[in-house]
């Protein structure tokens, strides 16, 4: 079953990775390219999953991800989130914001592919 | 009246209370969780300040001379509203230097002086007695009245029937067990503190019980008792502000000086000294009290007088003595409870007292008087084991204060009122007042100066207090006083050089301070201070510029050589060889070396060890110690002021180097991000292709041009991030040649002429002809040029950019300006564009740089004297634009 993943991320390469790794995946993909967009695609779309990196212009991943689990009509979205800083206090941050996983960059595409199943769950 | 059984059963069941709570307050502080740590607990243990003589002598005094009780009273409220910042300053230094008592914090600040320290101690000592005495009776005849009844005098009887040596032994028992734990007397007396707090409480409500009885009880209300007595003769100039005579006018010279001895005793009196400046917890309590101890104050003298108005209105003028008008008036309203009540709040007044006292005062007989004794004549090799003998003579002096305080109230208690007694004592410590408070504040002062005003003072209040008063209680020859020691009239001890129409304690405390401060500056002036004084100057002066940062970088005034097996040594002798063995491992921990053989023996282990000492023992007899087995050279004053530089550059260098350690950690963060940003794309992308062998070789292409692209980008990151650590470490290589810029400018968009050409912009060059050379390094130079092109190019409209670059030059400097028809820069991310890793653009179409080209051309620019600046306004394109001097000095950078 298709599933629709947002990837949220200001590098335009990394956005062509993951979206290429997403749809070999079989998903049906969005992009956003700030905090901002992030949070209306979410809103308007609801996708089952984000791709989420921490370090985009206007909000922060952290602050989209705030918003989005302050909003119960977002409950079913899950929230991958993708950080270059990979310090133990940002991933502890994450989790107690409310994100499903974290994966520090660079990551390895086979682990990232598993961790997306896993979230989304038997398909 | 009651038993005497139930008077000494409730009187002991209040000091196992007390113990009780001690006890707890002891437990909780070595379970970490400390009870005294709040201003409250602070401010009531201030109120030790309130002993049996506020209790009862207060009354006594209200009912003889009217509104006089209330200078004792007002000094501390005008100390502690107006003087706290002192009291916060003697804080700071007593924790800095691990100062135990007062003695100890004169004798330190003048060069540790053990005569100093000495001096102080037997000041304290002579001065304190009487006023421990004073206690003693006060419960003596409390007990005496409620057991026996009115017109019982208190110390009849053989000794060994005395109930009031059993509660002086009692009190001294209990002052053992709580008052010398631990040997290191800086440390704070938790128990203590907990049980005085407890007191002040327990005699204010037993007080206010006893005025709301008198005033609502016997009379109708305070109205009334005022109305009653205002109708007779007799009680009407107690409600004025008239002189002791019972005259009515205003007596503002007496009301001064009560108000002014009274104000320095609250800080001055050893036991005062003790709980507010040794046992305070945290600075900031000092706030919290400096309002509420005045208004403690304020509440347990609000029924002094209605109680003493009340109680000569009640038994009149030649009845009961007023200073015991707090039992009395119950007992005799046929209140015994309420009598009991009473009794055991003036119990707790005098305890409380007595317990604070004698642990000062011991702290300071057995550091200053008998330490140096014992010590003296040993040869610094005498191994004696010394870590027991101060616990053990604290004990021994505070059973033999107690022992002389009985012994001084079986002698003369009877011959003088409450009152007078404590005045005498006020004005013995008053005389530590120029010595303390200018040492404080004046660095001039000087060891010589101290000892002759201290001297001095201390030989008047003798002279013209104490002896006086011995004399009047029957037990000298009254001769001296009326005729003059000799017969020289001009020397009669309350007449000094002629000096009349003043009460005793004026005149004496006018003669002894004025020649005690006066003797301190003229000596101190006479002859600068030394090495030694000036080093302690500048550290109880500066004290809060020195110890900001902790004992670690405070300046340490000390040269010479030492060896660690020498001071450990000595350190187990005083404070035991565990102790001792625990204080060098720390400091081998600090230090960061394994063994503590390892330990360079300098001034600050030196130093350190004293002040561990000094908690032990006294600064003065620490530091005669360490002196006997370290070899100190001699400093001038001269070495102090250069020790006090290195000190604050050294504190200067630390400061440099922690922010220098926090942009370092932001750079390495932001050059961290930075990097593995291209990394994660050129790894999916290696990735996803390994994956998939079956991939098109459209998307394979797309795939691989993007890694090489993510590396090259890295690549350039990589020598940026090295380029900008060598200009930002001043170690970059900088040449200084000659350049003609007409042609760096050619150059440059040689180089960059592929770039403009592909994005289809064109290139104009507005410049004069001629142009002088600029001295600069070429190769720095064309970079800043080739990034400013290279930014102008990746921002311009694809197919209709237009570029211009504009050199001018004038008398002072060469102006290099770049100017596209790109979109420009909003204002508000103008400066951004110079730090490190913040790119201008947009994220969907941002060029793949850096976001170091900028900061590091900005570095280039200002190496050479020049300036960088943006001028944009948005939507009409950007002008990145700089300067060069034509004659610079070299930045240091």
């Amino acid at each position: 079953m298709s599933k629709h993943v947002l990837i949220a991320d200001d590098e335009p390469n990394i956005v062509i990775s993951l979206e290429f790794l997403m749809k070999r995946e079989g998903h049906r993909v969005s992009v956003a390219r700030d905090g901002d967009a992030a949070l209306d695609v979410i809103r308007r779309e609801k996708p089952d999953l984000v791709l989420l990196d921490v370090m985009m212009p206007g909000k922060s991943g952290f602050e989209v991800c705030q918003a989005v689990r302050g909003d119960n009509a977002l409950a079913g979205v899950k929230i991958l989130m993708l950080s270059a800083k990979g310090r133990d206090t940002d991933l502890a941050k994450g989790s107690a914001l409310g994100a499903d996983a974290y994966m520090t960059k660079p990551f390895s595409t086979r682990e990232l592919a598993d961790k997306v199943r896993e979230l989304l769950g038997p398909a | 009246m009651l038993s005497a059984p139930l008077v000494l059963a409730a009187s002991f069941a209040y000091l196992l209370l007390l113990f009780g709570v001690a006890h707890f307050a002891d437990g909780r502080a070595r379970a970490g969780r400390s009870v005294i740590g709040n201003a409250w607990i602070y401010t009531l243990s201030m109120g030790v300040y309130c002993t049996a003589w506020t209790y009862f002598g207060s009354v006594g005094r209200a009912a003889s001379s009217g509104l006089w009780f209330l200078p004792i009273y007002l000094g501390p409220t005008l100390a502690m509203l107006l003087a706290w910042p002192v009291l916060r300053k003697m804080i700071r230094i007593a924790r800095q230097y691990r100062i135990t008592s007062i003695a100890d914090f004169i004798s330190s600040r003048y060069g540790k002086s053990r005569a100093l320290a000495a001096l102080v101690t037997l000041i304290a000592l002579v001065g304190i007695l009487p006023y421990v005495a004073l206690q003693l009776k006060a419960i003596a005849s409390g007990y005496a009245l409620l057991t026996n009844g009115p017109g019982a005098s208190p110390a009849s009887g053989p000794w060994w029937r005395d109930s009031t040596l059993y509660i002086a032994l009692a009190l001294a028992g209990f002052t053992i067990a709580f008052g010398t734990r631990h040997l290191d007397t800086s440390e704070r007396h938790e128990g203590m503190v907990a049980a005085i707090a407890l007191e002040s409480v327990v005699k204010l409500l037993a007080f206010v019980a006893v005025g709301v009885f008198v005033c609502w009880g016997l009379f109708d209300s305070p109205a009334e008792i005022f109305k009653q007595a205002a109708a007779r003769a007799e009680l009407k100039p107690l409600m004025g502000l008239g002189g002791v005579g019972g005259e009515s006018k205003f007596a503002g010279g007496q009301w001064f000086a009560l108000t002014l001895l009274a104000m320095l005793s609250v800080i001055l009196l050893p036991r005062q000294f003790q709980v507010m400046v040794v046992e305070n917890v945290d600075e900031r309590h000092v706030k919290r009290a400096s309002w509420a101890f005045p208004l403690y104050l304020l509440l347990i003298n609000l029924f002094v007088l209605p109680i003493a108005l009340g109680g000569l209105l009640h038994f009149g003028p030649a009845g009961a003595n007023p200073e015991t008008f707090v039992l009395s008036l119950p007992l005799a309203q046929g209140l015994p409870a309420l009598a009991l009540v009473a009794f055991i709040g003036g119990l707790s007044a005098a305890t409380g007292m007595i317990i604070v006292e004698t642990i000062a005062v011991s702290t300071m007989v057995s550091n200053d008087l008998v330490m140096p004794l014992l010590l003296r004549g040993r040869r610094s090799d005498d191994a004696r084991d010394f870590s027991a003998t101060p616990l053990a003579v604290r004990r021994v002096v505070i059973v033999a204060l107690l022992l002389l305080g009985y012994l001084y109230f079986r002698i003369a208690g009877e011959a003088y009122a409450l009152v007078s007694i404590g005045l005498i004592s006020f004005a013995a410590v008053a005389q530590f007042a120029p010595a303390l408070l200018g040492g404080m504040f004046w660095k001039g002062g000087t060891r010589a100066g101290a000892l002759a005003g201290l001297g001095a003072g201390f030989a008047l209040w003798v002279y013209t207090l104490m002896l006086p008063s011995i004399a009047k209680s029957g037990w000298l020859s009254t001769q001296f006083i009326s005729d003059g020691l000799f017969g020289i009239a001009l020397l009669r001890p309350e007449q000094l050089l002629g000096l009349s129409g003043l009460d005793s304690l004026t005149h004496a405390l006018l003669w002894s301070l004025l020649a005690n401060a006066g003797l301190y500056i003229a000596v101190s002036l006479a002859r600068a201070p030394t090495a030694n004084e000036a080093g302690q100057a500048l550290l109880f002066v500066d004290v809060f510029e020195r110890s900001g940062t902790g004992t670690a970088t405070a300046p340490v005034f000390w040269r010479g050589r030492a060896s660690v097996a020498g001071l450990q040594q000595l350190a187990a002798r005083f404070l035991g060889p565990e102790a001792a063995q625990r204080l060098f491992a720390d400091v081998a921990r600090q230090r960061g070396v394994e063994q503590i053989e390892r330990i360079a023996a300098d001034a600050q282990l030196v130093q350190h060890v004293e002040t561990q000492l000094a908690g032990a023992i006294g600064s003065a007899s620490a530091h005669a110690v360490v002196a006997a087995v370290v070899d100190e050279e001699p400093l001038a004053p001269a070495d102090i002021l250069r020790m006090l530089d290195e000190a604050s550059q050294v504190r200067a260098q630390n400061r440099q180097l922690e922010s220098l350690d926090k942009l370092k950690d932001d750079f390495m963060s932001s050059v961290t991000h930075e990097l593995r940003t291209p990394l994660t794309s050129i790894r999916a992308f290696a990735e996803l292709m390994r994956d998939d062998p079956a991939m098109d070789s459209e998307q394979r292409q797309q795939f691989v041009a993007l890694i090489v692209a993510e590396a090259e980008r890295l690549s350039r990151l990589v020598n940026q991030v090295l380029d900008m650590a060598k200009i930002e470490s001043g170690r970059g290589d900088w040449r200084n040649e000659a350049i003609d810029l007409r042609e760096l400018i050619a150059h440059a968009l040689q180089t960059t002429r592929e770039a403009f050409r592909e994005r289809g912009a064109e290139v104009t060059v507005e410049q004069s002809d001629a142009v002088p050379l600029l001295h600069a390094d070429r190769d720095r130079l064309l970079q800043v040029l080739l990034n400013l092109l290279s930014n102008a190019a990746k921002f311009v409209p694809p197919g209709r950019g237009r570029v211009v670059v504009a050199l001018t030059t004038d008398a002072r400097a060469a102006t290099i300006e770049v100017r596209d028809n790109g979109p420009g820069i909003a204002p508000e991310q103008q400066e951004q564009v110079f730090e490190k890793f913040r790119q201008g653009g947009d994220a969907a179409n941002r060029p793949q740089g850096t976001g170091l080209g900028l900061p590091i051309s900005r570095q280039i620019v200002e190496h050479f004297g020049g300036r960088m600046w943006l001028k944009s306004v948005p939507g009409q394109g950007a002008c990145f634009g700089f300067d060069l001097p034509w004659h610079h000095q070299e930045t240091s950078q």
